[in-house]
């Protein structure tokens, strides 16, 4: 007589510390191999859309901040981008290069917590405080910049809150200089470490038809080997301007597209950002950086969608005017939220515990997914 | 690379009894004007067309137009193959609105489609999962996105206004 076997469902989050804040999923289990993920999600939501409407432009910024909290300059840099576009406005050089250097600065502190994290998902403690120890630098900066270590209000519609500190550029060399020997340390603890290989190469394997119909972007997309990244694809800001290169999974430990392709994209990412930020301290212009912000702000009927490539993807802005000083509608393509979809089609068929690697590799951040 | 119009032209050719209409008047991109019910089919072509191949539905947002008594979703379309944009617009009748799923053509779409349900009521026909999802499942004072939404006194015995 065959043994009676009934799929069992098990409740993951909302409070459980690998969900990266609350985030639950209801998973439908075969023994211990998945067969099926249901994400629910809304525990943080705070009508960021609807808060909008109340508001006018220039007072959406700060919030804008809330939502990835942990690439915040790249969201300001993202709404900037789509308001600038709507009013047509041009911005000064040295605005464009301060922009560039903290959208950069800010992808490096927000793919140190993402490998901090997965390392310390997976049962790596110490390379998670090694990470923190160089956020804490970039914090640093960005503290000396414009007063805030977290939640910044610095890209303005039109400009910046602030001009750069005098000491900015010397300590942003040093850090650099510090960093890059610190990232091989990394890598040599973490990312080439037998355990973690075993843990995350082939595992949660994305192929690139996959993640381009699922709406996956950045690093995620690329760690399947797609080379496509906003910044050299669909170029905003002064991007062309600089020489870096878009890293791609190669599947060197697995397959191509597994959990460690998506891990190490980020690694190698960081690079490329230390390259962009010396090349921008090295041109930097001089100018004024409030010269070019309006006083009062009443764009003409109509819409504007801009996107930009944020530590976590493809981040768009849809905006609508109706031509007064508050925004009729706001609407923001989040990266987190479009990737969260995969995660049914990636935990198919493994273990539990690898639901726990495939959810730290794709980097996703609550805030953003809520808003 | 295809322009807007030029895009517009080849759905013309393609969808000869469809009302397209082409809106250039805008401060940024044109928009394509679509019908509700026919976006599914329109929508099929532009990602399966060799020379169109949008492959990437960048963005879906729902809108409401309480005066003309529309609710309207704008798409906005890209390529990673060919990296074009275009951007559509559908629009319909507030009281029953209804526009045809894009599930089918592209994944993405799915959480995108609920969310403008949850916050617009917008009824996405043959969706394959239409519930709510960032407001509560049992959430039952209406769709907060709207321009006349007004908030519930209490929710589960919990004061709503603060």
């Amino acid at each position: 007589m065959a043994i009676k076997t009934e799929e069992m469902v098990l409740n993951m989050g909302p409070q459980h510390p690998s969900t990266h804040g609350v985030l639950r999923l209801e998973l439908a289990l075969e023994g211990e191999i998945i067969t099926n993920v249901i994400p629910h999600i809304g525990y943080l939501h705070r009508c960021f859309e609807k808060h909008c409407e109340a508001m006018t432009y220039p007072q959406i910024v700060p919030y804008t901040d809330r939502m990835d909290y942990l690439a915040p300059m790249g969201n300001e840099f993202g709404y900037a981008i789509a308001m600038e576009k709507l009013l047509g406005i041009q911005v000064p050089e040295r605005v464009e290069y301060i922009r560039v250097i903290m959208a950069e600065l800010q992808r490096i502190s927000s793919h140190l917590v993402a490998l901090g994290t997965y390392g310390a998902d997976i049962g790596a403690f110490t390379p998670f405080l090694y990470c923190f120890i160089d956020r804490e630098k970039v914090l640093n900066l960005f503290e000396i910049t414009c007063g805030a270590r977290l939640l910044y209000n610095y890209i303005w519609i039109g400009g910046l809150s602030h001009d750069l500190h005098p000491d900015f550029v010397r300590k942003t060399r040093e850090f650099i200089k510090e960093f890059r020997p610190n990232l091989k340390e990394i890598n040599d603890l973490l990312s080439h470490n037998r355990i973690f290989i075993d843990r995350t190469a082939n595992v949660g394997i994305l192929p690139i038809d996959t993640a381009i119909n699922y709406g996956v972007s950045g690093p995620n997309l690329r760690g399947s080997g797609y080379k496509w990244d906003i910044r050299k694809d669909d170029p905003y800001s002064i991007y062309h301007k600089f020489d870096y290169d878009i890293p791609v999974g190669e599947g060197k430990y697995g397959t191509v597209g597994d959990s460690w392709d998506r891990y190490y994209v980020r690694v190698l990412e960081m690079e490329e950002s230390c390259r962009i930020i010396e090349q921008a301290l090295d041109q930097l212009p001089e100018g004024d950086v409030q010269s070019a912000i309006p006083k009062r702000i009443k764009p003409v009927v109509g819409n504007v969608y801009a996107r930009v490539e944020n530590p976590r993807g493809d981040l768009g802005y849809f905006i609508m005017s109706d031509g007064s000083t508050s925004p009729y509608r706001v609407k923001v393509r989040a990266p987190s939220f479009v990737t969260m979809q995969v995660l049914n089609e990636l935990c198919k068929g493994y273990m539990v515990a690898d639901v726990v690697t495939i959810l730290g590799s794709i980097d996703i951040v609550l805030g953003e997914i809520d808003r | 690379m295809k322009k807007a119009e030029e895009i517009f032209q080849l759905l013309k050719d393609n969808f000869p009894a469809s009302n397209l209409e082409l809106k250039t008047d805008q401060p940024t991109e044109a928009i394509i004007i679509a019908s509700p019910l026919e976006i599914d089919k329109i929508c099929f072509f532009l990602h399966d067309a060799p020379e169109l191949l949008f492959d990437d539905l960048m963005n879906l947002s729902g809108v409401d137009e309480p005066k003309a008594g529309l609710l309207a979703v704008y798409y906005h379309l890209g390529s990673t193959k060919i990296k074009h944009k275009i951007t559509l617009k559908v629009s319909t009748d507030r009281n029953k609105p209804e526009v045809s799923t894009l599930t089918e053509v592209w994944k993405s779409a799915d959480w995108h489609e609920r969310e403008a349900y949850d916050l617009l009521g917008i009824i996405f026909l043959n969706h394959p999962d239409l519930r709510r999802i960032l407001m509560p499942y049992d959430w039952d004072a209406g769709y907060p996105l709207r321009k006349d939404y007004e908030n519930p006194e209490f929710y589960q015995g919990m004061k709503v206004p603060y």
